[in-house]
């Protein structure tokens, strides 16, 4: 341990304040901006405070319908939260045994974190547009003449949020079985719990609190996400992907204000999250190491 | 009898891993193998105007590497547009990694308190949570051409014409970069840093090494993990981005992810899968080189 507070802890104290106004100061400075008066403009100084933008962004026939783009993500945002919590732990418990082909599957998941979006995403859209293909040159009559695409914001879409998702899903999974203690497991089988029981009264109490983080991570990245959606999203924008076109052609604070209005849902649902691991924690304190305790 | 029942429960045991995994492998089959299969493939169509014509044809690359061998010695547009989007990606790569470093030590070594090392990154973490769209236009109101710097620096009678390159330039996209991605080494270099035995840095001391020498030749290399985990990431980021570099750049500069986005936009799908593969296989080279250093499995 470095034991004196020197000259170089001051130094970077003083670096790391520096890096926090580096982080924080640009985002509040649009916070501030989108209660800018209605004579307003992108830049300080204010010209009044009101909520102006704000009535402008959400009574409709402003720049772009962004109701519909809001409900759009946010239904998205739930359902890839629910598929990744599902499918991650689904997955993080096969991991804990070794099975053939283990190796592989994990090595793909990190690849799919780390090939650039634009590719996963422009493979989605030749994909879908190869089957769209397919289906109205050799489908059955009644579909080929009618089809047009199964493209869509719940078919490549999800999909491609799911690849963002999953990865860090599963690399959350694998953190929290690193520090499990199979004694639970061991005790439930020995006084006779089947394996479901096991996982539904020893496992999943005690993994809950990470498991909603996994939620919170699945939630937030695919309510974020623009680069994997640019190209297999279909017709319909998300949320950011309205922002981004906008970001070219909107002068007005129009969009400061949905900047803060998508931010607050981002920290909202941090924040429920955060509310939920802790009332968790706290109850298996409560309880010791009785995890759930059998309690339904 | 006695020696099946182990077989078989290791069966079952087998059986129960692989349904349980089964959800997983079939959305990375379906949303990421076979596409990536099919930009390959679809890499060596042939096309036109209009659409994509089945079909062995090299077009997508030729049309991509079009006159670079009589251009040469200068550069043609698909390697200038690579030269510049490694350079870009090498400043960013430097900037997060001695930020990011310096910020992880300090919050490994030099914060005593559990909990204040979790305040702190919780306190670098939570900007993570905003949209990246909404963390590169925050930058207009500072770095516009009314923004607050260029009104700062009139005020104070430094300048007396608005600087013009803060924004939609190259330094905005690589101000942007770091800004955004920063946080991406910042954690894997603390999580390396805080696995070190603390005895090594006591006994480094006791040795007589100073506070540089400890860092230099104990904790860096400790840290290397981290290091390198965290660049992987930093590095394919800003490989494939087109967002950041899109909007921050004022959709002036050419990037290896833009060219993509261009050619989807004409709807030139084998040019896009072409320029696709290759971006992959510069991505995989400097990630390979990178991996070359450390076992990132071993590491998680």
């Amino acid at each position: 341990m470095i034991r004196d507070r020197g000259k170089a802890f001051y130094f970077l104290a003083i670096f790391f304040g520096l890096y926090v106004l580096f982080l924080y100061g640009p985002m509040i400075a649009i916070f501030v901006l989108s209660f800018q008066g209605p004579d307003g403009g992108l830049t300080f100084p204010m010209n009044g405070v009101s909520l102006f933008w704000f009535e402008k962004l959400f009574s409709g026939g402003g720049i772009v319908d962004i109701g519909a783009a809001f409900t759009r993500s946010l239904k998205l945002g739930l359902v890839v939260m629910l598929l990744t919590v599902t499918i991650s732990v689904s997955a993080g418990l096969a991991f804990r045994k070794k099975f053939r082909g283990s190796a592989a599957l994990f090595y793909i998941a990190v690849a799919s974190l780390i090939v650039p979006s634009i590719i996963t995403s422009l493979g989605i859209a030749l994909e879908f547009r190869l089957i769209d293909d397919l289906v109205k040159n050799y489908g059955p009559d009644w579909l080929a003449e009618t089809h047009t695409t199964f493209m869509g914001l719940f078919t490549s879409g999800l999909g491609a949020h799911l690849t963002w998702t999953l990865p860090f899903g599963l690399l959350i999974m694998f953190a929290i079985f690193n520090r499990f203690n199979p004694a639970y497991e061991e005790a439930a089988r020995d006084l006779g719990a089947t394996p479901w029981q096991t996982f539904r009264h020893v496992v999943l109490p005690i993994i809950l609190p990470s498991v909603i983080g996994i939620g919170l991570f699945g939630f937030t990245l695919s309510w974020d996400e623009i680069a994997r959606s640019s190209q297999a999203i279909g017709e319909v924008n998300t949320l950011p992907l309205e922002l981004q076109s906008l970001t070219t052609t909107v002068t007005k604070p129009d969009i400061y204000a949905l900047g803060t209005v998508t931010s607050a849902v981002s920290f909202l649902v941090i924040f429920l999250a955060l509310v939920a691991i802790r009332a968790l924690q706290n109850r298996q304190a409560r309880q010791g190491s009785d995890a759930g305790s059998g309690m339904l | 009898m006695a020696a099946a029942k182990p077989r078989l429960a290791r069966w079952s045991d087998q059986t129960t891993a692989w349904l349980q995994a089964l959800p997983l492998s079939f959305v990375f089959a379906l949303f990421f193998l076979l596409p990536l299969a099919l930009v390959v493939m679809v890499s060596f169509w042939d096309y036109n105007d209009y659409e994509m014509i089945p079909g062995f044809s090299g077009r997508g690359y030729t049309d991509s590497f079009e006159g670079c061998l009589a251009e040469l010695p200068n550069l043609c547009t698909i390697l200038k547009t690579y030269a510049k989007t490694l350079k870009l990606c090498f400043l960013v790569w430097l900037l997060t990694l001695l930020i990011g470093f310096t910020v992880a030590y300090f919050l490994a070594f030099h914060i005593r308190s559990k909990t204040w090392q979790i305040a702190l990154s919780l306190l670098c973490t939570i900007p993570f949570w905003t949209s990246n769209v909404i963390r590169m236009i925050a930058w207009i109101p500072l770095l516009g051409r009314n923004g607050l710097v260029n009104q700062g620096l009139l005020g104070l009678n430094i300048i007396d014409a608005p600087i013009e390159w803060l924004l939609f330039s190259e330094f905005s996209v690589v101000l942007a970069l770091v800004h955004l991605f920063t946080f991406f080494m910042v954690v894997p270099i603390f999580n390396s840093m805080v696995r070190i035995d603390k005895a090594l840095i006591e006994a480094a001391y006791d040795a007589g090494a100073s506070g540089w020498q400890t860092l230099v030749n104990v904790i860096i290399p400790l840290s290397k993990p981290g290091i390198v985990i965290g660049s992987i990431f930093v590095i394919t980021i800003v490989m494939g981005d087109f967002i950041t570099i899109g909007v921050m750049g004022g959709q002036q500069i050419a990037s290896a992810g833009k060219i993509i986005e261009t050619r989807l936009n004409a709807l030139q799908f084998p040019a896009a899968a072409a320029n696709a593969v290759i971006l992959l296989g510069v991505t995989l080279l400097i990630i390979a080189a990178l991996s070359k250093l450390v076992d990132v499995r071993k590491e998680l």
